[in-house]
């Protein structure tokens, strides 16, 4: 169904640390392996080895540079999917009911049994987390990895999404939004975890942590003092040899 | 956003259609017998066909019927609802006008205003997208309704109504068109917001997420034949809106004065629905560093 639940008891989803992602792109390789072999139909590449190759992906890394007031620009990597908001408008533009946000964990889905592959929703949707698939015809977006999460037959390490598992910076945080004590909650308050595109009003659950406040460059500078050699000069044979090659 | 040939036939054939069914189920003109025959087919091949060609951009139309069950939320479904009951009201009416010779009015009017609640359903389709601030306000559905019965009541041969509900839609798409240039800034998206790194300073993009395109560029961050924009204004304008009201003005109302007339309307309105979709700017640029550079341009002229 296409209502979005009033509330769900569950707020599952992603923080992503923006100060520690190196932009690798792990995470888009390893979602795309995992959501290929999964959950509904694959995410297909056109022209894979051709000269004008593209596919579907549920998540992307783009690379911002921002530039301050003073002092030097810095690069943000920005990994992107799906934030599963609570007001998700690609859900209640859905004609067809193939698009629904879970009421027991807030996961937005597709059932792509039932997507006609109108692309409405992807047009609803300000963050480009929905891509139809150019072989299937059906809408494909990030499934917070439902297949992973639940599955007891995974060791409990791997029951995360697959972006989370691998990512090496550990820039990318996995848990349950509505627990205020949740690891995600805490990041969240601790480091002023922020939504993307606020004024589209779609209350996101993925939350973004803002880049650490640079060093500055004059903090570092060596002062005179720090430059003053610390020994008292070579003793012995080495001190002989430093005064006889002085002398030379 | 992509001008997708599908939809852009769809949104003008289906509007004139209905927009014709509206007049005729008002009685506008009086039509029975063999007459009656041939304005109501014309008036649902171009309906139907319209809404044949709107299947054609589906992923999997064989699953389409599936589109009637979400009405409560999806103006796409409530859009499928009002269609199906507008054909089926202006086809028991047009069946009682042609096969019977009786005109029965409350038929007729359930049928007009299902047909133009149909073209205002298909309206809010893309009123309701605040993620392209273009369509996001309540001059698209005026634009859309005030386009299909102008050219209803040309094909209806109404020539008064015609003349008054041409200018209406001649301001309208002026309005739309000036103030839709500059909505986008107005509603405070930019790649700051977009990324939520304004705090630090400007923001640029670095690096695309991929080298080769994607169906979100194709689908949405469409850019091909922007520079011919205002070119493509002034002939969609004098298509649709001066020419029919200058024969309108000239010629008495007969069927060949309103075919010349339908015809510029018909190149008009195609070359208007083609800005509607090709002008459109989806938020999503932002991400891809698209959006910055046209803002800027526009607030400058």
């Amino acid at each position: 169904m296409t209502q979005l639940p009033d509330q769900t008891d569950k707020k599952l989803g992603l923080v992503i640390d923006l100060d520690t992602c190196v932009g690798c792109h792990a995470c888009v390789i390893a979602c795309k392996g995992w959501n290929t072999e999964n959950y509904g139909a694959p995410l297909s590449d056109i022209d894979a080895y051709g000269g004008d190759p593209q596919g579907s992906f549920l998540n992307r890394v783009h690379s911002f540079e921002v530039q301050p007031c003073e002092g030097a620009a810095q690069t943000v990597h920005f990994p992107k999917s799906c934030l599963h908001c609570e007001d998700a408008p690609c859900v209640t533009v859905c004609p067809t009911g193939a698009s629904y946000k879970r009421s027991e964990d807030g996961i937005v889905l597709v059932n792509e049994d039932a997507c006609i592959g109108c692309g409405l929703c992807a047009w609803a949707c300000p963050y480009g987390a929905r891509e139809l698939d150019q072989a299937a015809g059906v809408m494909k977006k990030c499934t917070l990895c439902v297949d992973r999460i639940y599955n007891e037959n995974l060791p409990e390490e791997d029951q995360v999404p697959a972006c989370v598992r691998t990512c090496p910076s550990g820039a990318r945080h996995f848990g349950d939004f509505s627990d205020p004590d949740s690891n995600v909650s805490r990041l969240v308050a601790e480091r002023g975890g922020m939504d993307l595109m606020p004024e589209q009003g779609t209350r996101p659950v993925n939350k973004y942590l803002p880049p650490r406040p640079k060093d500055k460059m004059r903090d570092l500078e060596p002062t005179a003092t720090e430059l003053t050699s610390v020994t008292e000069g070579p003793k012995g044979f080495l001190g002989w040899l430093d005064k006889a090659l002085e002398a030379i | 956003m992509h001008p997708a040939p599908s939809v852009i036939v769809f949104t003008v054939l289906s509007g004139l259609g209905f927009g014709y069914l509206a007049f005729l189920g008002l009685g506008l003109p009086t039509v029975t017998g063999w007459s009656a025959f041939f304005c109501f087919a014309l008036g649902y091949a171009m309906a139907i066909g319209g809404l044949v060609a709107s299947t054609f951009h589906l992923g999997n139309p064989q699953r389409a019927l599936k589109a009637f069950s979400q009405w409560q939320t999806s103006w796409l479904s409530r859009e499928a609802w009002l269609s199906v009951g507008a054909l089926v009201f202006m086809g028991l009416y047009g069946f009682c006008a042609v096969f019977l010779g009786k005109l029965i009015a409350p038929l007729g009017l359930i049928g007009a205003a299902l047909s133009v609640a149909t073209v205002f359903a298909t309206a809010m389709i893309y009123t309701q997208l605040a993620t392209i601030p273009r369509w996001n306000h309540w001059l698209t559905p005026l634009h859309l309704v005030s386009l299909s019965l102008a050219g209803g009541a040309v094909l209806a041969l109404q020539w008064r109504a015609a003349f008054m509900l041409l200018v209406i839609a001649g301001v309208v798409q002026i309005l739309h068109w000036v103030l839709g240039d500059r909505r986008f800034a107005e509603r405070g998206h930019t790649i700051e917001t977009a990324t939520g790194l304004g705090d630090i300073g400007k923001v640029r993009m670095f690096e695309p997420p991929h080298t080769g395109t994607n169906y979100l560029l194709k689908e949405m961050v469409y850019v091909v034949g922007r520079k011919h924009a205002q070119k493509l204004r002034v002939i969609a304008f004098i298509g649709m809106i001066v020419l029919p009201v200058a024969i309108v003005l000239i010629t008495p109302a007969s069927p060949y004065s309103a075919g010349a007339a339908i015809l510029c309307f018909l190149v008009g309105t195609f070359a208007s629905r083609w800005l509607f979709f090709a002008e459109a700017e989806h938020v999503v640029g932002l991400y891809y560093g698209k959006r910055t550079e046209r803002s800027q341009a526009s607030n400058a002229s």
